[in-house]
């Protein structure tokens, strides 16, 4: 408990109290507070527990890179779990928790693990875990995810999604520091489109955090005057609390902006530019020292950025250390916002901190030569490490810079990309609003734009002089990844284990690899690692840094395609009356479809699919189809097309006919099937499976365009056009004839045929097909026809028992008949497996003809379709079973085939099904096994035909 | 990826289908003696560069027209963009 509120300094503004509550208590900041600062204006320095040690931890940065200060922001299913709070905006009511303990977070029962460390360093699991193998899932395992870790996702649904959008702009500038503001100010004032995408508030980055003047101003307040001045172009856009957090192809930048507007958790926009001037400013390291992870050790630039901007004192007694000119300025701010600084420490006048204690946060610090200062925080700071991140997206490595001591954005950056600012090591104020300009002067240039060569204002600039000094050797545990706890014996130890590489060092201690991504350890690791190795700092090179930038929640990937909404779903035009009728529905592809019409008194899907199969049977039954693909083909040439398209003969197809299509892939396999009918000389209806109704078109397409570039044809879908109904049973004919004043006897209109004709007074069509077995018509009226056509149906039906049938019923009809569906055209099978062989017209070349001659695929032991129905009648068959010889062994080397259909027929009374068996209709008569391992049953099968049903096709061409 | 429609400008990847290797226009003569080999060839063999490629993309999300796209693998820009109707045309004419 240390640090409290300052009584004057500050720009938050002190007449807006906010309550907010951390844990279990209700505490006051303010607005412009973010909730790192508010937590340490109320002395609150531990806010959480480390991840594996769990170690005490306090807030250490006051940017995005905090390693340390991961809370938990709502609760119940809205908590979102390890949010920097740092980055969260005092708003009034907000409920935090802290994270990773048991029991409480001053007192966790798991901080034994502290004790235990010499046992968990690196690779620990990787050896300790090893034996016995059998408790890696159930002993290991769990205890490990129990103990290790940061936050809990509450696995609760919160309701709230985050927007998405597209955005485009001529130049994007991702910062809004000194250097992004001015390029973003150089360019506005062009005329060109801008877009300037800060992840803090947007109003001037560091600069607003601290003292230093700009003109005769302070920064912070020049940096508001030239926010506003953006705000009011109307060709700038200024979006605050935007991460951009990767670069693709082509100027595509994915940015996540956090405020929460219209109910969104927030927006993910993709942004395309032309342009983008990265000014993402440069991140403070700290120096790796023993108990350096204690809270009250924070940042320096954070101990003077919180004092400037939020008025907060981090502490009562406050030491500053650094190896640069940083500290110097740290402590001469403190001071002048009215803090006690207590010591100014610098490594290059040879101060070396070896230890420091305090059990909750910081009490005191010893140095290595013997002083002893008591203080309840210490401001540290090892330089500056450039945000270079994004420069890296494209595969660009960065490139050490030995006067900076720090990585710079290398030659390689994603096209379109410039670089201003501290990200290219210009910390000098000045320099960076000169560079600002600049960059931003010559992409104005490069668009074609009069560029105004701006006053750039005079800065005041602080020495910079940096002296790389990356660790106090010393007795004890200094922390270089505090998010990962990562020590400097890690490193160590690693080195010593073989892993000298850069990218295996990483993975083995887990360097940089927790939410953070190293942002505040990486170069600091990386330095250790060269000197464990006796190499430079580019000897060793560094990881690669891969989008994303900051954590993106995976429900702003997702955006609004999540439940329902994860894909389109598709409806029929009756749908609506289906669902009143009670109907079960199920998922074809996007559709939902009726998979049976359940009536009063039935309990078990099965009677509703039996009543629903005899009731068609014997006197009619309707069934919705619309969902199967439909393609208008049209043209001169639609006869030579289709003839080509398909494997069988379409060129002496008449008018007003229609006929059974098979269509191959070029391999030589079956690819769809359907119907095509001629509805006049140049123009065909061809439909499809309902599955492939998008690859059909495609395919279909692919071959007009690429193969048949001379023909004169045209396709179109009209899937969503027609609503289309299966009527089928003996009474079928006798019901459509209520609705159609054409004639449509069997001389009228013979098997197979078609016709455009008045249905019900609207201009519909009609086919003679069968997919039951029945005789049976297709009848289709336009899309918002088709619920009045099926109401009117069901309604002139009534006196005939007329029913609705599912998907079901008509699966098991299309099973009784031996047609193929699905599971037949799985994509494995030929021609010659479906009993389709003779089809394949050997008078003309069509797609998949020559390679349907392959030998492998003619060859007579291929699994070809046959009939198998059970030897004990009442034993059920599924599909998925192996079929297997009588009392062999189990194994592949006997498999002779599967079953690929398998449902109970009600016409028969026993389980029928189809599947494929090697040497297939030549073996029927033989009892063979189906065996099915996964449910763990096996059955005795018949070997008969497919056509279970009226084989002879008497019953459709009554 | 953008790709540059000849007809339509500059689409975004997502609104595109890919098939493969443009080669697939060139549908060997099924009548040839060896047509067996070609057409194992054709539907089989594939080239597979790091580096310049033809391929087909198909115009889902659009006007349903099937590209060529000629683009380098290694930086994924894409270096021209034609119709595959115009492309298969120009090849009949070639060769006939």
């Amino acid at each position: 408990m240390s640090g409290y509120r300052l009584a004057t300094a500050g720009r938050i503004d002190r007449s807006k109290p906010i309550s907010f509550r951390f844990d279990n208590t209700w505490m006051k900041g303010f607005e412009g507070d973010t909730l790192a600062s508010a937590l340490l204006a109320n002395g609150v320095s531990l806010v959480g527990r480390s991840f594996k040690y769990h170690r005490p931890r306090g807030i250490f940065s006051d940017g995005s890179d905090e390693p340390n200060a991961l809370v938990t922001i709502g609760e119940g299913a809205a908590a979102t779990p390890n949010t920097r709070a740092t980055m969260v905006p005092l708003t009034q009511g907000l409920v935090a928790s802290s994270q990773n303990w048991r029991g409480s977070l001053k007192w966790d029962l798991m901080s034994v693990n502290d004790i235990a460390a010499p046992f968990l360093s690196a690779g620990f699991y990787y050896k300790t875990f090893m034996w016995p193998k059998a408790f890696w899932e159930k002993v290991y395992e769990p205890f490990i995810r129990s103990s290790a870790g940061l936050g809990v996702l509450s696995e609760k649904s919160d309701g709230a999604v985050h927007a998405s959008g597209w955005k485009h702009c001529d130049v994007l500038v991702i910062g809004a520091g000194p250097s992004g503001l001015m390029a973003a100010l150089t360019l506005g004032r062009t005329g060109a489109r801008v877009i300037v995408a800060d992840e803090a508030d947007a109003n001037g980055g560091r600069l607003a955090r601290e003292s230093l003047a700009v003109g005769d101003e302070l920064g912070a307040d020049w940096a508001v005057g030239v926010r506003a001045e953006l705000d009011s172009l109307p060709n700038v856009e200024v979006l605050p609390r935007t991460t951009v957090w990767g670069v693709y192809d082509e100027g595509l930048y994915g940015a996540l902006e956090r405020t929460e507007r219209n109910g969104t958790r927030g927006t993910h926009w993709r942004i395309r530019a032309k342009h983008s001037i990265l000014a993402a400013g440069a991140t403070e390291r700290p120096i790796a020292f023993p108990g350096n992870d204690r809270p009250g050790v924070m940042l320096a630039s954070a101990a003077r950025g919180y004092a400037n901007h939020e008025g907060v004192a981090v502490g009562r007694r406050v030491a500053v250390w650094g190896n640069n000119d940083n500290a110097t300025r740290t402590a001469k701010d403190l001071k002048a916002a009215g803090v006690r600084v207590v010591a100014e420490l610098d490594t290059r006048k040879g101060d070396e901190i070896v230890r420091t204690k305090g059990r909750h946060g910081l009490r005191e610090i010893f140095l290595s030569d013997d002083r002893r200062i008591e203080a309840d925080a210490l401001a540290i700071s090892g330089g500056w490490s450039p945000n270079v991140h994004l420069t890296c997206h494209h595969r660009g490595r960065p490139v050490w810079d030995e006067e900076r001591a720090a990585f710079l954005p290398g030659p390689d950056l994603p096209p379109g990309m410039a670089c201003a600012g501290a990200v290219t090591g210009a910390y000098a104020l000045s320099d960076a609003l000169r560079q600002g300009a600049e960059v931003g002067s010559d992409i104005a240039e490069a668009l074609g734009k009069p560029a105004p060569r701006l006053n750039v204002p005079e800065a005041e600039d602080d020495p910079r002089e940096v002296s790389a000094f990356w660790q106090v050797k010393a007795k004890g545990r200094a922390w270089v990844d505090m998010q990962n706890d990562v020590t400097s014996k890690d490193i160590v130890q690693a080195q010593a284990e073989g892993f000298v590489s850069v990218e295996h060092a990483k993975r083995y201690t887990t360097l940089g690899m927790a939410t953070d991504q190293g942002k505040t350890g990486n170069v600091l690791g990386l330095a250790l690692l060269a000197e464990a190795t006796g190499r430079t700092i580019p000897e060793t090179g560094t990881t690669i840094f891969r989008p994303p930038y900051t954590p993106i929640p995976m429900g702003a990937m997702a955006g609004t395609h999540r439940g329902q909404h994860f894909q389109p779903l598709r409806k029929t035009p009756s749908h609506a009356w289906a669902k009143e009728q009670g109907a079960v529905f199920t998922e074809a592809g996007l559709w939902l479809r009726a998979q049976y019409f359940p009536q009063p008194g039935e309990t078990h899907w099965r009677q509703s699919v039996d009543r629903e199969v005899i009731a068609t049977r014997r006197g009619v039954g309707i069934c919705d189809v619309s969902t199967l693909g439909k393609i208008d083909v049209q043209g001169r040439d639609a006869a030579a097309f289709l003839n080509f398209v398909y494997a069988n003969g379409f060129a002496k197809l008449a008018v007003g006919k229609t006929r059974y299509g098979l269509m191959l892939r070029e391999d030589g396999f079956a690819f769809d099937d359907g119907t095509c009918a001629r509805l006049s000389e140049n123009r065909y209806m061809v439909t499809t499976t309902t599955a492939n109704a998008g690859s059909v078109l495609r395919h279909m397409e692919f071959v007009r365009q690429c193969l048949c570039p001379e023909m004169d044809v045209h396709l179109i879908s009209v899937t969503d056009a027609w609503a289309q109904y299966a009527v089928a049973g003996p009474q079928s004919r006798a019901l459509l004839q209520k609705v159609i004043d054409e004639d449509i006897s069997n001389e009228g209109f013979p098997f197979m045929a078609c016709k455009g004709l008045d249905v019900a007074g609207v201009p519909g069509r009609l086919f003679r097909i069968s997919f039951s077995g029945e005789l049976a018509y297709e009848v289709a009226v336009p899309t918002r026809y088709g619920d009045a056509l099926i109401r009117r149906l069901m309604e002139l039906g009534a006196p005939m028992g007329v029913v609705p049938y599912g998907t079901e019923a008509l699966g098991v009809m299309r099973i009784e008949k031996g047609h193929a569906a699905g599971g037949e055209l799985n994509g494995q099978t030929t021609a010659g497996d479906l009993g389709l062989g003779r089809m394949v017209s050997t008078k003309k070349d069509s797609i998949g003809t020559v390679s349907s001659k392959r030998p492998a695929l003619e060859a007579g032991d291929r699994p070809a379709l046959v009939g198998l129905v059970p030897v004990n009648k009442t034993a059920h068959l599924q599909a998925g079973a192996h079929i297997l010889p009588p009392k062999v062994a189990t194994k592949t080397a006997n498999d002779q085939g599967w079953v690929s259909s398998a449902c109970h027929s009600p016409t028969l009374g026993h389980d029928i099904a189809l599947g494929f068996l090697k040497g297939g209709m030549a073996r029927a008569g033989e009892t063979l096994v189906a065996w099915d391992g996964i449910r763990g049953v096996q059955s005795d099968v018949t070997v008969v035909s497919p056509h279970f049903y009226d084989p002879e096709g008497e019953r459709l061409r009554v | 990826m953008m790709i540059d429609h000849p007809v339509l400008g500059p689409r975004d990847v997502r609104e595109f289908t890919v098939l493969g290797d443009a080669s697939l226009i060139d549908r060997p003569d099924p009548t040839s003696p060896d047509a067996a080999k070609l057409f194992h060839d054709y539907v089989h063999l594939r080239d597979n560069p790091a580096g310049i490629k033809r391929e087909l993309w198909f115009h889902e999300g659009g006007d349903r027209s099937w590209l060529v796209v000629t683009r380098d693998t290694l930086s994924h820009r894409v270096l021209s963009v034609a119709l595959a109707r115009d492309v298969a045309r120009r090849n009949r004419e070639t060769q006939a």
